[in-house]
């Protein structure tokens, strides 16, 4: 199982702040991107669109990238911390 | 000396002193002999619109550790001695601290690079998210001016 995390705006189009997926073993990120834009089309185009960053395991990887049963993936939001 | 101002990178929700920041890194070495800060506070105005508050998400882990490469490869590369980065989350109203960075160096001038290099790599890499309250509504803050 596949743990996902939504931050700051992702949470409210999301309407959760985290989702579950099973994923065939040997399955890459963009595997479950397209996973999750079969649940939410608006999240997946943002992801489509590179409008969102995406971490495994607390690092961006590319979209070729393979997951491993208990990965963490989290979608973010274009950041803004710190101040002008 | 607390046991907060041991950690160098730091996410909170508390205010930070910034004086105390400050001591407490002219500790680290008798060899500091420049110190730049930058603090960044609440702002009332924004694009026009009156702010009345503030709130600040971030990504547990993931943001502390990227506050650490920042401050690693700011000693490492812009020849620093020590470097603290204090963010906090959670509701900050107008006026109040946000985020402080301290840079410590043998003389001012790499104290002065590493410190402004530091806040926009902060804003370029670290997963916190700001959202605004106006008087119109709430919106995540999606831009980096």
């Amino acid at each position: 199982m596949i743990i996902v995390k939504y931050f700051a705006s992702l949470k409210n189009i999301a309407g959760k702040e985290e989702d579950h997926f099973d994923l065939a073993k040997g399955s890459s990120l963009l595997d479950l991107c397209q996973a999750i834009s079969k649940t939410n089309p608006q999240l997946g185009k943002m992801v489509h669109e590179k409008k969102v960053m995406i971490s495994v395991n607390l690092d961006v990887v590319s979209m070729d990238h393979i997951l491993n049963d208990d990965d963490e993936v989290a979608l973010l939001p274009p950041f803004s911390g710190g101040t002008q | 000396m607390s046991q907060a101002l041991e950690s160098k990178v730091r996410i909170q929700i508390e205010n930070f002193d910034v004086s105390d920041e400050i001591e407490a890194i002219k500790k680290v070495s008798p060899n500091i002999g420049g110190i730049v800060t930058f603090l960044g506070t609440g702002r009332e105005q924004s694009k026009g619109e009156t702010i009345s508050e503030l709130n600040f998400e971030h990504y547990p882990q993931m943001a502390e550790k990227k506050l650490e490469e920042i401050r690693q490869r700011a000693i490492e590369e812009y020849k620093i001695i020590d470097m603290s980065i204090i963010h906090r989350i959670g509701k900050i109203d107008i006026g109040e601290n946000i985020v402080l960075i301290v840079a410590a160096g043998e003389h001012r001038k790499e104290a002065f690079i590493a410190c402004e290099w530091a806040i926009a790599e902060l804003k370029r890499i670290t997963p916190i998210w700001k959202r605004e309250t106006t008087t119109t509504g709430e919106v995540w803050v999606q831009d980096t001016p």
